[in-house]
């Protein structure tokens, strides 16, 4: 009852091993799978790939850097390399970060690596969901891959903002003391946190390294672990792709895995890296010896967090604590509720609001736009962003939201730099924060519509070449020159939904929810630019001969 | 009026919807292949393959300049400035020719020199109807198996069971924290409990004590309690509290509310530095205008009105810090602060 011995004899020594591996794995499945997997090309799927390498990068550097730093809040004396520090009192964890900087070979190289690709990879990842979100990706069947993205942009930050504060330089600990300040403000729980997470009262001495074990073993195995679902699913659902022709959402057309696709994908990981190291050799990113060790008193003027924390901490600032003047009528935003408890609105509110709405219509949104458009198909092509001009609109909004928050954690370094009151800049701040969003989504649908409209003229007029004619009769014209079949599938292959009004439910009722559910639609589709069909096209061209002829259009079509 | 569905420009109006009667387009197919110049030159071939090779060149030079660089410099505890700065350019452009080269060379390769035939592949059901069905026949054979619908004892206990047992791991984190009790009320300001002596002002960071002669109008000083550098433990939990800003005004300047006139000596006041917003040392003073400026979120206070908030996410004014002059001629809290200093926080206003 054995099994017959294959038959099958490798000519070559590489030939036996991997034959024996196959033998023992059955890995020839897995070449067959996906050898010659097709993967669709375009420039704005490499973010993903970017953040994705940077986080690689950020392994192996971070490794490094585990073996030399100390993660102790013991204090010593600095008897090290820079001279300027000599003689002063840190904590270890200080003491080991400016070891690695001067002391241990290329260790200042590795610090900069690691902080540069920390930066790009929360920003690949944020660009990366634009991309997915402008471009309609995360429709049905990607909304939990959409989802995962998200917890995993969040993972960034807070993998970033841990690993920011482990060197306990005077910097990353008055970040640290903002983010007590803010854990304090909750209500209820809040004194309680702060204790928890400072093992006392701040600073304490047990943040470093509770926050050493969150940022090299659980925050990076999280996002390991969603990193691989991630791709996974997109190894399930295959890779969306451009409308265009040949495209559907039936097929995927691209380059196969092996050998083309392979190749530039990994070379590209070697590109990524080149540019971090090129970078990290130029640029000096967090130097920590210039701040000094962490003390609750001194601090630097016009400090600034990591880019992707500068949102949270400029909403902070946006927040005005008291409104009126000394004297006159004043509103205060902390209030005791309940006769003795502080409610210090202040600091909860620009805290958690605009954090909690931006990640809540981002995780949601999938489903939202779902319900609105009752569409239950599989997309696999994706929107050019201007082929859905509420959607880009509203992305838009958001984007503009995040910015306002975004320069207003800089508003000091605005006033400085260009010479105006800080107190001006926080005021216009204030009012973009609620206008900005608003403006932003009514310019971008006029926009995108606009642009909706050229390619429609484009696509039954043809390109304008530039050429004028004098025509017989005297009158000058210029030459359009019609497109190929190709390029006008690619401005008319898209699908444009209409308003979809309330339908009736099972029992033949139009509930409340439904007309709800009518109105949004109308909202969202009621400005409409459709796409071009044959007929139009065949109208347009009989017509182009006639205007050739006649003087001006007269009478409608 | 022109057709709304036309889109032409000098056809404007309404931006609106066009019929589509007109049916759709013909999928024309996936563009024709246009060969490269390498495809059909043997010699703009023979090109790329030299480019290729050589971008493999420089990153294996990139490789080698590493290994000298690191070899060549070593650091210790003399090394200068310039050596780190050196070395750190060396290492990370050696580092960058080494991987651009290989990584541009790749991508080189690829686009000038491997096959670029686009492909179309079909697309499967992520979910097959045929699976469904079969799945859902075996997890209703699963739960009929275990008989978890017939018999809701038992899982009625389970559920009970497995509801109960996380709470050790609440009562094990639960005491995690230890708790606030009143540490957040209390700095090391409060005159000593037996002796009453009271804690002078000194200079931070050095803790020398400060006389009121030495305070001159309009200068500040950065202030400790006397004995915090002697501490062993908690130095830093205590002056997170404890740090002040001491400034001298004309007294004229001053706007003193009743039950305050004891708590300024001669025109010299004393805050906490600690914002009250989220806690950053407030550590700009402007002179000029007696405005007291927080560099991380910009709260203003002003020094003249007892450090009421005038700009910013501040609520509460900054808590002062009641001084008097000692025998020596030297400057003593006369108490704590008579609020906790800080940050706000729920049970701030327990006594």
């Amino acid at each position: 009852m054995s099994n017959a011995s294959p038959t099958y004899q490798p000519p070559t020594k590489v030939g036996r091993i991997a034959d024996f591996v196959d033998q023992r794995t059955g890995l020839s499945s897995v070449t067959r799978e996906f050898g010659r997997k097709i993967f669709p090309d375009h420039w704005s799927f490499m973010f993903g790939e970017v953040a994705l390498y940077c986080f690689i990068i950020l392994l192996l550097s971070g490794t490094f850097l585990t073996f030399f730093f100390n993660p102790s809040m013991a204090e010593t004396t600095y008897s090290g390399a820079y001279v300027p520090l000599r003689g002063m009192d840190m904590s270890v964890a200080y003491q080991s970060s400016l070891h690695i900087s001067f002391e241990v070979r290329g260790g200042l190289f590795m610090r900069q690596l690691h902080h540069w690709a920390a930066l790009l990879f929360v920003a690949a990842m944020s660009v990366h969901m634009l991309r997915v979100f402008f471009t309609g990706a995360f429709r049905k069947p990607r909304e939990i891959n959409w989802v995962i993205g998200g917890v995993l942009l969040i993972l960034g930050m807070a993998e970033g903002f841990t690993g920011y504060s482990l060197p306990d330089d005077l910097l990353s600990g008055n970040g640290l003391r903002i983010i007590d300040g803010v854990i304090k403000s909750i209500p209820v729980i809040g004194t309680w946190i702060s204790f928890f997470l400072f093992g006392g009262e701040f600073p304490g001495n047990a943040i470093i390294g509770r926050l050493y074990v969150l940022h090299i073993l659980l925050i990076p195995a999280m996002i390991l672990g969603l990193v691989a679902l991630h791709l996974i699913f997109v190894v399930v659902h295959k890779h969306t792709q451009y409308p265009g022709p040949g495209r559907n959402d039936r097929n995927v057309v691209g380059y196969p895995l092996g050998p083309v696709y392979a190749a530039k994908a990994g070379g590209f990981f070697f590109i990524v890296f080149g540019v971090l190291a090129a970078i990290a050799a130029g640029f000096t990113i967090n130097p920590i010896w210039n701040y000094g060790p962490y003390d609750p008193s001194p601090v630097s003027a016009g400090t600034q967090p990591d880019w992707y924390i500068g949102w949270v901490d400029g909403a902070l600032r946006l927040m005005p604590g008291v409104l009126g003047a000394v004297g006159g009528y004043r509103q205060h935003f902390e209030f005791v509720v309940f006769g003795q408890q502080t409610l210090t609105l202040n600091v909860l509110l620009p805290a958690l609001v605009p954090a909690g709405i931006v990640f809540t219509v981002l995780f949601i949104y999938p489903w939202i736009e779902r319900w609105i458009t009752k569409d239950e198909r599989e997309h696999h092509v994706l929107d050019r962003p201007r082929n859905a001009p509420t959607r880009t609109a509203i992305g838009m909004a958001g984007f503009t939201f995040y910015c306002v928050m975004w320069a207003a954690a800089s508003s000091d370094l605005i006033a400085t730099h260009f010479h105006v009151a800080l107190n001006d800049v926080t005021y216009w701040l204030r009012a973009l924060f609620f206008v900005g969003p608003i403006i932003a989504f009514v310019v971008t649908k006029r926009i995108a519509l606009g642009l909706q409209r050229k390619d429609r003229e484009i696509a039954l007029h043809g390109r304008e070449t530039g050429r004028i004619v004098r025509l017989p009769h005297g009158e000058f014209i210029e030459v359009h020159a019609p497109l190929d079949a190709y390029k006008r599938y690619r401005l008319i292959s898209f699908d444009s939904p209409e308003v979809l009004p309330a339908q009736p439910n099972a029992k033949g009722v139009v509930d409340r929810r439904e007309r709800r559910r009518a109105k949004f639609s109308q909202w969202f589709f009621e400005d409409r630019v459709a796409p071009v069909t044959p007929a139009e096209l065949e109208a347009a061209h009989a017509h182009g001969h006639h205007e050739a002829i006649e003087s001006a259009p007269t009478s409608g079509h | 009026m022109g057709n709304p569905s036309d889109g032409a420009p000098q056809q404007g109006g309404t931006v609106a919807t066009a019929g589509q009667a007109g049916g759709r387009f013909e999928d024309p197919g996936i563009p024709p292949h246009r060969p490269r110049l390498a495809d059909t030159d043997p010699k703009a071939a023979k090109r790329a393959e030299r480019q290729v090779t050589a971008l493999f060149v420089i990153s294996v030079i990139g490789t080698v300049v590493f290994l000298i660089s690191y070899f060549a410099i070593d650091l210790g505890n003399d090394s200068s400035i310039d050596t780190i700065r050196t070395q750190n350019i060396l290492l990370g452009l050696s580092t960058a020719f080494a991987m651009l080269g290989i990584g541009t060379g790749i991508v080189h390769w690829a686009k000038a020199l491997m096959p670029d035939h686009e492909v179309s592949e079909a697309r499967h059901a992520v979910r097959t109807e045929e699976d469904r069905a079969a799945a859902v026949r075996i997890v209703d054979d699963i739960i009929e198996e275990t008989g978890i619908k017939r018999r809701p004892l038992i899982r009625n206990t389970l559920i009970g069971a497995l509801a109960l047992a996380p709470l050790p791991a609440l009562a094990v984190f639960g005491d995690l924290g230890p708790n606030a009790n009143d540490k957040l009320r209390h700095t090391m300001w409060a005159p000593n409990a037996q002796t009453g002596k009271k804690v002078r002002l000194t200079r931070d960071p050095d803790g020398t004590p400060i006389r009121a002669s030495d305070v001159t109008i309009g200068s500040a000083f950065h202030v400790i309690p006397e004995g915090l550098n002697d501490l062993k433990e908690g130095k830093l939990n205590e002056k997170a509290k404890a740090v002040v800003l001491l400034m001298r005004l004309n007294p004229e300047d001053l706007n003193i509310s009743p039950g305050r006139e004891s708590w300024s000596y001669n025109g010299i006041v004393a805050y906490s530095k600690i914002c009250t917003h989220v806690g950053c040392p407030v550590a700009l003073y402007e002179q000029q205008t007696h405005h007291l400026l927080c560099p991380c979120h910009q709260s203003t206070f002003d020094l003249t009105h007892e450090c009421q908030v005038i700009f910013g996410p501040a609520s509460r004014p900054l808590p002062q810090l009641p001084i008097e002059v000692d025998s020596d001629g030297y400057l003593v809290a006369t108490s704590d602060f008579h609020e906790p200093v800080g940050p706000s926080y729920w049970e701030r206003e327990y006594s």
